[in-house]
């Protein structure tokens, strides 16, 4: 059938600078670039082209330049090219369109309109270059008091280590900046980004998580900086990798397919993805839509009491699910199911793979649901109960800042993660032909990936975030996270509606307290 | 003596290590005027060895008991007293080639432009940066005293 | 906010005038703008020491009639009187300033037994106040009052005839506000039960620790930081339960940094005490003066960014926010004590 779909992007190669060193054709795993082995020229096929700018950023003189290809068709509001090409792919195919990272549709993004309060003139700003400035968090469940005995007739009580402390604090996370690596799995990644983000996650103080594919042998070393996955596929859970693991996350849910599966084809099934999965070699791996052992609330909570028994309760249970419309009762109900972290991942969440209709279209974003469940667990005096993370889509320290005072304890950063190893958001992940050497298993695209340059890469960035938070909770006037946490009156909302400041519970710019 | 090390586990074959050795080498050191106006009449000093997805760029490696200057019947290639890096007098070489045949690792090159005068790495003499080393983009070429424990049996 | 702050215990329970507080305040009016001042004073009412003591601000007599019929509802009123005043041209637009004497009814208790007389009482202090029906319990403890007002301190000092009082611990606050308005009940001390609190700052975390309270039934309703302090110190200290020194790690914890250097076991308790009471911590500039009756405690926060002075001379322990407000009541030539960043300075009633 002839395909009636368009380029997505135009190769210009510049002729004058192009000297045929071939750097182009050996990059692209797409084959957009080729050799004409009789007239020995270099070839382009823009239909080929992905936009993942591999070639044009190795290309030793600059001589290749890649944009959205301009053959415009008539222009229409309600029928856009978008929709044309998807048209006449799933005419062309009958098949469920499929995309990777997050939503890519212009929904409002409502960080770019909350903004951040700073000291003036009654309050000074603080320096953090010259005064201290705490980041550290703990997650985990914490009791609502503490019992401290003390003899009530010492009342000087001029030495603490008289009283006794009764309570044993349940098991917590240390991290030392409120960020952490989100879920991705070996298999959607490639070992070597894994790697580089387990390096990146002991030298900043931080977690990075396994997502359901395992864990593979060469990262046990990591062991006190990981969080291990169990979902609805449960592949590589054992003994072993509990033990390996800092904390266990239950996933329910993902942000970019609330309600789906997943499906990593045969062919990523390698030798070491098997063995690390613990499913034959070359069969696809599954994941159902829900996990077949929980189709209620208490079926949720006998899993986190088995997995609370198998870890001897001395690791955090944490559950992930996707930011839907009913969130916060339902963290409310994983909450008092005894989750001693609830994940939420937002509508603009990542992944490796996902139907389009599902990734655009459903759930909501992660701004609303952080505040509507910071909001619900307060009232219902549990929120001590339980840490949150929130997920989907956090570009810079900015957004960070602004969820954690709505109410998150820390972040998780995905895309923003690959970004920094190199991965220029070409959607096309599910491939397994990730130029970039990041969402791949083929032996030639793998070995792209330098771990070690990725890791610094990933430490540069926790870093520079770092700075930029205590920047900013300086010009508060705030020195320890904790007090920025939460702490929504020094949050105002710009262009934002009633009901949308109503269920951040922020109020709008230019009201004073 | 500080030494270019190869990593083949990083190495994507990119050859931009080639491209960067060539140019160094160039008379203008312009990566297009080189290859436009230079080219042919130019050798990369290094050689990019491929075998299905197993790749790795290799130069001179210096050897401490290097066979090329036993080889060699006029001199031309002797260890450099102040580097202690082998190294090659174009003046002084005959084009007999017996370096090349000596050499274990493929490493000397002959020249295409004289056709007579072997020509090898010369750690970019004239140069404080290794071209190679700094165009890898993966850190596949590394310049080190020696390489780290883990990759040492990767030299 | 600016605001000066001084407090005066006699730890040895021996009573003194009011006037000694109110020339302490004086000496640094130049701290406030005459938009609010107060004072707190402890055994001042030795013939009513065992009943709840209310001092009320209302905007009219009708709603003092709703507030009696309120409070009728859960207690006995013994007296009901007028706040005696004096008047005096500085201090203009007063409202009408009202004290009860009251008792817990038993049946009241008895139908909640869950909760304590405090309980109760701070139910109803809460519920008033919250209404916002032109009714506001400034003071609800027993043998303690509050007097505070929109004015210049001395002045207040002056309207509420101190000087005719006699007490054996005093605290003081001269205000300069800036985030509220100055009214009569957003006057500092702010009390709740028998603590009282001066506050000369501005807390940078007060969103957290509003919302905080908030989970535990305390409401918010002055917009001001100080009301929020307080109410921690009531928590803690009543409903949780902990002693003076452990609240204060709470309020103003040691750096994790700090916290790290320590013994094991103190680790253990310090950074218990971080984990749990996170929404606890008070961030951003402060110097504090609260007490209950039982002792007198100043703190400033965790980088001393307001000022702080202790001093002590015969049984009399001060604190004020400048030296030169304690020379003026008694001269100490040495014994000045500058506390450090998040050191607190205190002083006890020693007779029980």
């Amino acid at each position: 059938m002839k395909t009636l779909t368009f380029p997505d992007f135009v190769i210009n190669r510049d002729n004058e600078k192009c000297i045929q060193c071939e750097v182009c054709v050996r990059q692209c795993a797409f084959d957009a670039h080729t050799l004409d082995k009789e007239t020995n020229k270099v070839e382009t096929d823009i239909k080929k082209c992905v936009g993942c700018l591999r070639c044009a950023t190795m290309c030793p003189t600059g001589a290749l330049c890649v944009s959205e290809y301009s053959q415009k068709i008539r222009k229409n509001c309600n029928w856009n090219e978008k929709q044309l090409k998807e048209l006449y792919k799933q005419a062309e195919t009958g098949g469920v369109l499929l995309t990777g990272m997050g939503t890519d549709k212009d929904y409002k993004i409502i960080w770019d309109h909350i903004l951040l309060d700073a000291a003036q003139v009654t309050n000074p700003s603080i320096d953090p270059l010259r005064e201290p400035m705490e980041l550290r968090t703990y997650l985990g469940s914490k009791p609502s008091k503490i019992d401290f005995r003390f003899d009530i007739s010492d009342l000087k009580l001029k030495n603490l280590q008289k009283g006794i402390l009764k309570t044993k604090l349940p098991p917590q996370l240390k991290i030392e900046t409120p960020i952490l690596f989100s879920a991705m799995s070996y298999g959607a990644i490639s070992l070597n980004v894994c790697r580089a983000l387990a390096q990146a996650a002991e030298e900043c103080g931080i977690y990075y998580n396994t997502g359901e594919g395992g864990l593979h042998k060469d990262l046990y070393k990591y062991s006190k900086n990981t969080i291990v996955q169990v979902a609805s596929g449960r592949f590589g859970v054992n003994p072993d990798y509990f033990e390996a693991a800092a904390a266990v996350e239950i996933k329910i849910g993902q942000g970019a397919k609330p309600g789906i599966g997943g499906h990593l084809p045969g062919e990523k099934v390698t030798e070491e993805i098997s063995q690390t999965r613990m499913i034959p070699s070359g069969t696809d791996a599954l994941s159902p839509a829900p996990h077949h052992d929980i189709y209620s609330i208490e079926d949720l909570s006998q899993l986190i009491y088995s997995l609370k028994e198998a870890t001897e309760y001395k690791k955090p249970i944490s559950v992930k699910v996707a930011a839907v419309h009913n969130i916060a009762a339902i963290a409310s109900g994983i909450v008092r199911a005894g989750a001693d972290i609830v994940a939420i991942d937002g509508i603009r969440g990542g992944t490796g793979a996902a139907p389009t209709r599902i990734r655009d279209n459903v759930g909501i974003p992660i701004e609303l649901a952080i505040a509507s469940v910071d909001s619900r667990l307060r009232e219902e005096g549990i929120r001590n109960r339980a840490s949150i993370i929130a997920a989907g889509g956090f570009r810079n320290s900015g957004d960070v800042v602004k969820a954690i005072t709505l109410g998150a304890d820390a972040v998780y950063i995905g895309t923003a993660a690959l970004v920094a190893m190199g991965c220029h958001l070409c959607q096309k992940c599910y491939t397994g032909k990730c130029n970039w050497g990041i969402a791949t298993q083929d032996p030639y695209l793998v070995k792209r990936l330098n771990p070690d340059i990725a890791a610094r890469r990933l430490i540069n960035l926790i870093k520079a975030w770092s700075h930029e938070i205590k920047e900013i909770m300086g010009g508060m006037g705030i020195n320890a996270i904790e007090s920025l946490r939460g702490n929504r009156l020094r949050l105002r909302g710009f262009d934002l509606h009633d009901n949308e400041l109503k269920i951040l519970d922020i109020k709008p710019a230019g009201e004073s307290l | 003596m500080k030494k270019i090390y190869f990593r083949e586990e990083y190495c994507m074959a990119c050859r931009l290590c080639e491209i960067a050795c060539l140019v160094a080498h160039s008379k203008s050191k312009k990566i297009i005027k080189a290859y436009k106006e230079e080219f042919p009449n130019l050798t990369p000093r290094l050689v990019i060895e491929q075998n299905g997805p197993l790749s790795f760029a290799i130069q001179c490696r210096h050897c401490e008991d290097a066979p090329c200057i036993a080889a060699c019947v006029t001199g031309a290639m002797h260890r450099d007293r102040k580097t202690n890096a082998v190294s090659h007098n174009a003046e002084k070489c005959v084009g007999c080639w017996m370096c090349i045949m000596s050499c274990p690792f493929g490493v000397i090159l002959r020249d295409i432009k004289e056709k007579k005068v072997a020509t090898k790495c010369d750690l970019c003499s004239d140069e404080k940066i290794l071209a190679c080393v700094n165009a890898c983009p993966n850190e596949a070429l590394i310049c080190a005293e020696s390489i780290k424990n883990k990759d040492k049996k990767k030299e | 906010m600016g605001c000066s702050i001084a407090g005066i215990i006699d730890e040895s329970g021996k009573r003194f005038s009011g006037e000694e507080i109110i020339r302490s305040i004086k000496k640094m009016f130049l701290r406030a703008n005459g938009l609010g001042g107060g004072f707190a004073g402890y055994g001042i009412y030795p013939e009513n020491k065992d009943d709840f003591c209310f001092h009320v601000i209302y905007n009219s007599e009708k709603v003092k009639e709703d507030t009696e019929n309120f409070l009728r509802h859960d207690f006995n009123i013994l007296k009901s009187e007028p706040i005696p005043t004096r008047s005096i041209e500085e201090i203009i637009n007063r409202p009408l300033l009202w004290r009860y004497f009251l008792k817990v009814k038993q049946e009241v208790r008895k139908r909640f037994y869950e909760m304590t007389e405090e309980d109760i009482v701070m139910r109803s202090v809460m519920k008033i106040n919250d209404a916002s029906a032109g009714a506001f319990i400034i003071s609800s403890g027993k043998n303690m009052g509050i007097f505070k007002g929109v004015g210049y301190a001395s002045d207040i000092g002056r309207f509420f005839r101190l000087e005719e009082y006699s007490g054996y611990c005093w605290i003081a606050h001269d205000r300069f506000p800036t985030n509220t308005p100055g009214w009569w009940g957003g006057a500092h001390p702010f009390g709740l039960l028998n603590f009282s609190l001066v506050h000369n700052g501005e807390i940078s975390s007060y969103g957290i620790n509003k919302r905080y309270l908030e989970e535990f039934g305390y409401k918010l309703t002055l917009r001001t930081d100080s009301e929020a302090i307080l109410y921690l110190f009531d928590l803690l200290l009543r409903k949780h339960n902990l002693p003076i020194n452990i609240v204060h790690k709470i309020l103003c914890p040691p750096l994790w940094s700090e916290i790290e250097k320590m013994t094991q076991k103190e680790q253990d308790l310090y950074r218990t005490l971080r984990i749990v009471y996170s929404n606890a911590l008070i961030n951003g500039p402060s110097a504090i003066i609260v007490s209950d009756g039982k002792i007198m405690f100043g703190f400033s926060d965790r980088i001393k960014l307001r000022p702080l002075v202790a001093a002590r001379k015969g049984t009399k322990f001060y604190l004020a926010s400048e030296e030169c407000a304690i020379q003026e009541v008694c001269s100490i030539s040495s014994g000045i004590h500058f506390p450090k960043a998040g050191e607190p300075a205190i002083g006890y009633l020693n007779n029980k």
